[in-house]
């Protein structure tokens, strides 16, 4: 019974620690990186302190300001790691110049790193989404430390062996050493590249999370939670980028349709049969004020931004028949020039046919058929289909039908399509 | 996933009355802009005394409306902030960080998501939904 009880009680403090980590670890790692310059080392001396409040907290309780007790451990191993190894000689030095210049270790220390802590979260950021890196180490480092997901939980959300996790972390971490690519928020000349580096990072954990189908772990639908989380975090540090809002916008209007886009039966539910009703429109909201931030920051909309433009205009619609096709058209033209994407085009040939008639779609699909990118794409055939059969011209639609169903790699998606083939009258 | 967190009356919140100290303010300014910035806040309201608001009742047919004031005022609830979080616990270390005065309480309660559903998705809603989709279907045709 006693050991039971025991047992619970070291469980509960467990998970309580856990919470603390989630919501210090960032800054823990910020705060020793700005002192260490190298986010591998602050992410294993953050994971040392963990350790210690892990052995110290179920015993002693969580203390006042977890924060502090946490920085206080991690910049104390710091000093312990930095004096033993002699190769860090010059580190040292820069080390103790650092402390002599700052209080002692403690609460008043906390309270210096506390003034700048935005910036090393801001280079932390910069550093973690690091353009060296593969987007699957970024993703996987960044999770790790901005995130404060264990190895175990972004295996579990991404369908990944553990081990796969850990290697990819442990190799970043090596890459980011070697590069020397320092600590710091990246100067101008390099900085849109960068921030696209970033902002890519958050739309792969979005849409990794977004994939997620019923019956999956629950950690993969909480990627979405994620990404949009530090979404707002990032508009936090960096307000006056447009593109950081508009990403932010786009995943807020997004996520707010997760509820009707699947089916009763676990099947997907196209966006213009999807009951309105189960929107979170608290969340468009959220989305719809990102934009206007977004808007309000520049008069050249970048992708991520443009897109977000094309949800609202969904978003706003509160019936099918109530969107506005033709500024969707036209905002599929901005997007079309920003990223020259044949697939862009494609989804806009969709859009020009709702709003001036399946004719006008086609002529702006036979427009860009012939890119080399979209050779073996079942989508041109379907949506080639689509608009032939709104013309009348079924046999061709029929057979358009019948090459995407032979094209796609979707189960479910070649039932629906031969399922319109066959529904056409078969004059061919 | 979400959570929310309830703020439960006062005789101080059912009186109507602000706090005396610009202290207050700030601190409680402070705790939401930490939470802000840390990505997880996605609304918190106070809510005026129960003397502005009514109840409902249902019953049958009847629907009975009562004014406040309402006597129970530790049933009653004086303000919320939903939180986008990963835990219970998450939840619960944040709230432990409110400036909260002695006595006071707050409450936790985690909020349906999508996938909370599942199969259990009500019938009449599915038939509603089947019924959108044939109307949506016969518009397209």
């Amino acid at each position: 019974m006693e050991v039971a009880d025991t047992r619970e009680r070291i469980d509960a403090a467990r998970r309580s620690i856990d919470a603390v980590w989630r919501i210090e670890s960032a800054r823990l790692i910020a705060g020793l990186a700005r002192v260490t310059r190298d986010i591998g080392l602050a992410e294993d001396l953050a994971q040392d302190a963990l350790v210690a409040a892990l052995e110290q907290w179920p015993r002693d309780g969580i203390p006042d300001n977890p924060g502090a007790w946490l920085m206080a451990v991690g910049r104390r191993r710091a000093v312990d790691q930095i004096r033993r190894q002699e190769t860090l000689a010059r580190k040292q030095q820069q080390l103790g110049h650092d402390l002599e210049t700052r209080p002692p270790v403690g609460e008043s220390a906390f309270e210096s790193v506390e003034e700048d802590i935005e910036d090393d979260l801001l280079r932390l950021v910069f550093t973690s989404c690091h353009p060296v890196l593969s987007p699957e180490a970024r993703v996987a480092l960044s999770l790790r430390v901005l995130g404060g997901l264990t190895t175990e939980e972004i295996a579990r959300a991404f369908l990944v062996p553990e081990a796969t996790v850990a290697q990819r972390i442990v190799r970043a971490k090596k890459k980011l050493a070697r590069a020397d690519v320092g600590f710091e928020v990246p100067p101008p000349a390099e900085f849109a590249e960068r921030l696209e580096s970033v902002l890519e990072v958050l739309y792969l954990v979005f849409n990794e999370g977004y994939s997620a189908t019923a019956g999956e772990d629950w950690l993969r639908p909480e990627l979405c939670h994620e990404a949009l989380r530090l979404g707002r975090v990032l508009t936090g540090l960096l307000p006056r980028e447009p593109e950081v809002h508009g990403l932010l916008a786009l995943m807020e209007i997004q996520a707010s349709r997760s509820r009707a886009r699947v089916g009763p039966g676990g099947e997907p539910v196209l966006l213009l049969d999807q009951n309105r009703g189960r929107w979170d429109w608290a969340q468009i909201g959220r989305g719809l004020a990102a934009l206007e931030r977004s808007r309000a920051l520049t008069d050249s909309p970048g992708p991520y931004a443009l897109q977000a433009e094309i949800a609202a205009c969904h978003g706003r619609a509160r019936r099918p028949e109530d969107t506005d096709w033709a500024a969707i058209a036209r905002l599929y033209g901005a997007l079309s020039r920003v990223t020259t994407s044949p697939v862009v085009e494609l989804n806009r040939a969709v859009a020009v046919s709702m709003s001036d008639g399946p004719e006008a779609g086609l002529s702006v699909l036979e427009g860009v058929a012939d890119a080399e990118s979209l050779q073996g794409y079942h989508l041109v055939p379907a949506v080639r289909g689509d608009l032939l059969a709104r013309l009348g011209r079924d046999g061709e639609a029929r057979a358009e039908f019948e090459q995407a169903a032979a094209l796609t790699r979707n189960e479910r998606e070649r039932e629906v399509l031969l399922g319109r083939a066959a529904g056409l009258a078969g004059n061919r | 996933m979400r959570y929310m967190v309830l703020v439960k009356a006062t005789a101080e919140s059912e009186s109507g009355e602000m706090p005396e100290s610009p202290e207050v303010f700030e601190e409680m300014n402070r705790f939401n802009e930490e939470l802000v910035k840390a990505g997880v806040l996605l609304s918190g309201e106070g809510l005026h005394p129960s003397s502005q608001g009514a109840r409902v009742r249902f019953s049958g047919t009847e629907r009975t409306v009562t004014d406040g004031p309402f006597a129970e005022t530790k049933e009653l609830i004086a303000g919320f902030w939903i939180l986008d979080v990963k835990s219970k616990e998450e939840a619960i270390e944040w709230v432990r960080r409110a400036p909260m005065r002695d006595g006071d309480e707050l409450e936790v309660r985690r909020v349906y998501e999508a996938e909370d559903f599942g199969d259990a998705l009500p019938e009449h809603i599915k038939e509603f939904e089947a019924e959108i989709r044939a109307r949506a279907e016969a518009k397209r045709s």
